[in-house]
C-alpha cells in the first residue's frame, strides 16, 4: 500500500487577514495570476487581503546572485514588515516563492540570532525613521489555496478531468526549491513529496504524475541563468526532466515558483528549436501553468484574462480536454477591445 | 529460591532464564505469541552463515526447566518499585510482583518510511533489509514485478548515523548483514549484479573482514563508497538511484530492481515505555546501564537489571554473552 509518510504534515495557515506582497516578475511572466489570485481570495472566499502600493522588492534574485548582501536585504524584508505592521495585518502572504523563502530564512536567523534582529531595527531606523514586527503567520498563496481548496471545488465549473475519456487529467506538479527545500517544515507535506499542489490536483479531479526526476531542478538555478555561458547547463536540467516525464504523457504542468513555471514553459521552444524535440506527441508541447491560473480555470475564468496568451506553450489544447468554453477571437485583443499584434511562430514547436 | 521476571524472550530473556532457573523461579514475559521472533526472521547468520533456526532450536530447548514459566502474548506494560522488588503490570492490568527484574526488551527496527527520500512504502521496488531476508529464507527473490532480479542495491545506515532522523549512533550489525545476504544473494543469482553503497563498512567482528573480503574476490559484489540521495519508481518498474561515488569523485545515476534499505536498530516501544516508567531510560530511548565498563547489566534502580539490545544495538552473540553476564550479576546481588 502506497504512503507517502509526511502527507499529513500540515503548517499553520492563518484563516483570514493577510497582506500581500507582490512579486517582482510574476506580473511580467504571468500578468493574470496575482489579480486571479486576489479575485480568489476576495471575492470567491470572501477573504480580507491588503495589496499595498507602497511595496517594494525582496531583493531575492540579487540576494541569491550575490550582489545585494545580507544586511542590505534584511533591512529592505523590515521595512516590507513595516508596511504590513502599519496597516494592522499580522500574516505576510508574498507571491513570489523566493520571496517566501528570503523571507523565512531572515526570521529563523532573527529567531536564532536576536542581535542581527536588533541591528536590522537599528538599519531600519536610521534609513527610513520606521519601526516593524515580525508576522506572526507567513505564508505562500498556494498554501492559502491548498488550505481552501475543498470550499473552492465547490464554486467550480470544472474539473482535472479529460472529458473525452473521464479520465483524470495527469499533471505534474513541480514546487519551487524556496518553497520546502530550504525548511522543509514550511512546505505542506515537507520536502520530498510535497502536497501543496499535489493536494490541490487530487481535490479537484486530477492524478499527479510521480516520474523519476520529480524532484530535480527545473533550469532557473538562479547562477545558472543569470550568467549567459551557463545557461546551457539550465536547458540541460530543463531537458532531463522533459525526458524523464516524457513516456508519462503528462497532459499539463503545474508550478508554485515564477522560475520554475517560465522556464519550464520557455524551454520547450529552446529545445525545439536546439534538438527539434517537443515533449507532447503531436508537437505542441505540455501547457505549463500557475497554481493560480489552473484554479481560475476551473472557476470558469476566461483564459485570456488569466494570461495564458503569454505563455509559449499554447493552452487551448488543454482547454478543450477539460471543456473550457473561450472565444479564439478573443486571444489577441487587448482590454480597450483594440486587436493586438499576434507573435511570431515557432520554426518547430506548433501554437 | 527468589521469583525473577525476566521481560522479552528473545536470545538475551531465554539464555539468561536457563541460568536463573538453576536455582531461582523465573516468570518470562513475551509479548508476541512465540519467542525468538527476532531469530527465526532471518535465514542465516554472520559470519559463519550457520542456521537461524537451528539457533533458535537450541535456544528454545533451554526453557525445558520446571523453574521457568513462559508466558507468550503477555506485554508487560507497567514497572514499579515495590518494597525491596518490583512490580509488573501486563496490558490486562493484571499484576505481578517479583523480587528481581530483568529487562531484554530488545529493539525494533527503524520505520525506512521516515526517510521518505529513499520511496520505502511508495514504490515495490524498495524494500528493507528484513524483506530480503524473508525472500532468502523462502529461496525465492523477486523483483516488484515478480522476475528474476538483474541488479540489486543496497544502502547502509538508513535510520542509523543520520543527523535527518536524528539517530546519530551505529547499528553495529547492519554493515556486515549486507555483506552476508550480497553473497547470499550471489549464491542463489549467480548473474544478478549486485552494489553496496556505504559510508564506511565496519567490519568489527571475527571473521568479518574475510567476509567482505571474499564478497568481492570470490563472489563479486561491487562496493560504493557514497550514499544515495533519491531513489524514485521509473516508467518500468525498476528504481532510479542517484548517489555521489566518493572514491571517484562523480555523481551517479543508476536503474536497479530492487533497493534494499540496510534498517538500523532502535528501542522497541516496550524498552522505550519500561525505561522510562523504572527511570533507567538513556540516549534515544535505550536502556541505561550503571558503567559500560564494569556495571552494564546493573541500573540505577536496585534490583532491576537489564541486557542485549534494549541497550545499544547489539550482535546475537553479543547479546547472549550480554545475558549470561546479567544472570551472573543477578546471582551475586541476590
Amino acid at each position: 500500500m502506497e504512503k507517502r509518510y509526511w502527507n499529513e504534515y500540515q503548517k499553520a495557515i492563518a484563516d483570514d487577514h493577510y497582506f500581500f506582497e507582490r512579486s517582482c516578475i510574476r506580473q511580467t511572466f504571468f500578468p493574470g495570476s496575482e489579480a486571479a489570485f486576489l479575485n480568489i481570495l476576495r471575492n470567491e472566499l470572501g477573504k480580507d487581503i491588503y495589496d499595498s502600493s507602497h511595496q517594494h522588492t525582496c531583493t531575492g534574485i540579487g540576494y541569491h546572485a550575490d550582489v545585494v548582501p545580507f544586511e542590505t536585504t534584511m533591512t529592505i524584508v523590515a521595512r516590507l514588515f513595516s508596511l504590513m505592521a502599519e496597516k494592522g495585518y499580522e500574516n505576510y502572504v508574498p507571491s513570489c516563492v523566493t520571496s517566501f523563502g528570503v523571507i523565512t530564512e531572515i526570521i529563523e536567523k532573527w529567531n536564532e540570532n536576536p542581535a542581527l534582529l536588533e541591528q536590522a531595527r537599528e538599519y531600519l531606523r536610521k534609513a527610513t525613521g520606521r519601526e516593524f514586527t515580525i508576522p506572526k503567520n507567513v505564508v505562500h498563496p498556494s498554501d492559502i489555496i491548498y488550505k481552501f481548496r475543498e470550499e473552492l471545488k465547490g464554486k467550480m465549473k470544472y474539473q482535472l478531468v479529460n472529458r473525452f475519456t473521464g479520465r483524470p487529467l495527469r499533471v505534474v506538479e513541480h514546487i519551487g526549491c524556496h518553497y520546502a527545500k530550504i525548511f522543509p517544515k514550511h512546505g505542506v507535506g515537507n520536502a520530498e513529496f510535497p502536497y501543496v499542489l499535489a493536494g490541490m490536483i487530487e481535490s479537484w479531479g486530477g492524478e499527479v504524475v510521480d516520474y523519476p526526476e520529480r524532484r530535480h531542478c527545473c533550469g532557473f538555478g538562479f547562477r545558472q541563468y543569470l550568467i549567459q555561458e551557463n545557461r546551457g547547463y539550465s536547458v540541460a536540467n530543463t531537458q532531463k526532466k522533459f525526458e524523464s516525464m516524457e513516456p508519462y504523457e503528462p497532459d499539463f504542468i503545474v508550478a508554485n515558483c515564477p522560475g520554475c513555471t517560465m522556464f519550464l514553459d520557455k524551454w520547450q521552444y529552446t529545445i525545439a528549436e536546439m534538438e527539434h524535440k517537443t515533449y507532447d506527441k503531436n508537437g505542441y508541447g505540455i501547457p505549463v501553468l500557475t497554481y493560480e491560473e489552473m484554479t481560475g480555470l476551473l472557476l470558469g475564468y476566461d483564459p485570456w484574462e488569466l494570461g495564458l496568451q503569454l505563455h509559449q506553450v499554447q493552452c487551448e489544447s488543454l482547454l478543450n480536454k477539460i471543456g473550457i468554453k473561450y472565444n479564439p477571437n478573443n486571444k489577441y485583443t487587448g482590454a480597450s477591445g483594440k486587436i493586438l499584434p499576434s507573435p511570431d511562430k515557432p520554426n518547430v514547436l506548433k501554437v | 529460591m527468589a521469583k525473577i521476571a525476566i521481560i522479552g524472550a528473545g536470545p538475551a530473556g531465554i539464555e539468561a532464564a536457563s541460568i536463573l532457573a538453576q536455582q531461582h523461579n523465573v516468570t518470562l514475559f513475551e509479548m508476541n505469541d512465540s519467542a525468538l521472533s527476532n531469530i527465526r526472521d532471518k535465514a542465516f547468520l554472520f559470519p559463519d552463515f550457520s542456521s537461524a533456526d537451528t539457533l533458535a532450536n537450541t535456544l528454545e530447548s533451554k526453557l525445558q526447566n520446571p523453574n521457568i514459566e513462559l508466558k507468550l502474548s503477555t506485554e508487560i506494560t507497567g514497572i514499579q518499585k515495590s518494597g525491596n522488588g518490583w512490580t509488573l503490570t501486563d496490558f490486562h492490568s493484571q499484576t505481578y510482583l517479583f523480587d528481581r527484574v530483568l529487562l531484554t526488551s530488545g529493539y525494533k527496527v527503524f520505520d525506512a518510511r521516515r526517510k521518505e527520500e529513499l520511496g520505502y512504502g511508495i514504490y515495490p521496488g524498495v524494500i528493507t533489509s528484513l524483506e530480503l531476508e524473508d525472500m532468502i529464507k523462502k529461496g525465492n527473490i523477486l523483483n516488484s514485478v515478480g522476475d528474476q532480479p538483474k541488479t540489486i542495491s543496497f544502502l547502509q545506515c538508513v535510520g542509523s548515523r543520520d543527523e535527518k532522523s536524528g539517530n546519530h549512533y551505529c547499528s553495529k550489525v547492519c554493515c556486515v548483514t549486507a555483506v552476508k545476504q550480497a553473497i547470499e544473494i550471489k549464491k542463489m543469482l549467480p548473474d544478478t549484479n549486485v552494489y553496496v553503497f556505504y559510508m564506511d563498512l565496519r567490519m568489527w567482528g571475527k571473521g568479518f573482514e574475510e567476509m567482505y573480503r571474499n564478497s568481492q574476490e570470490i563472489h563479486g559484489v561491487n562496493f560504493v563508497r557514497g550514499r544515495i540521495s533519491e531513489a524514485a519508481a521509473t516508467y518500468d518498474g525498476k528504481i532510479q538511484l542517484k548517489a555521489e561515488d566518493t572514491l571517484m569523485g562523480l555523481p551517479l545515476n543508476m536503474d536497479t530492481d530492487l533497493l534494499v534499505l540496510m534498517v538500523g536498530m532502535c528501542p522497541s516501544e516496550g524498552t522505550k515505555t519500561l525505561t522510562k516508567a523504572a527511570n533507567i531510560s538513556g540516549l534515544y530511548g535505550f536502556a541505561e546501564s550503571v558503567s559500560e565498563h564494569l556495571n552494564d547489566n546493573l541500573t540505577k534502580a536496585e534490583g532491576l537489571y537489564v541486557a542485549g539490545a534494549c541497550k545499544r544495538p547489539m550482535s546475537i552473540n553479543d547479546t547472549i554473552q550480554d545475558a549470561r553476564a546479567a544472570a551472573l550479576t543477578i546471582l551475586q546481588n541476590l
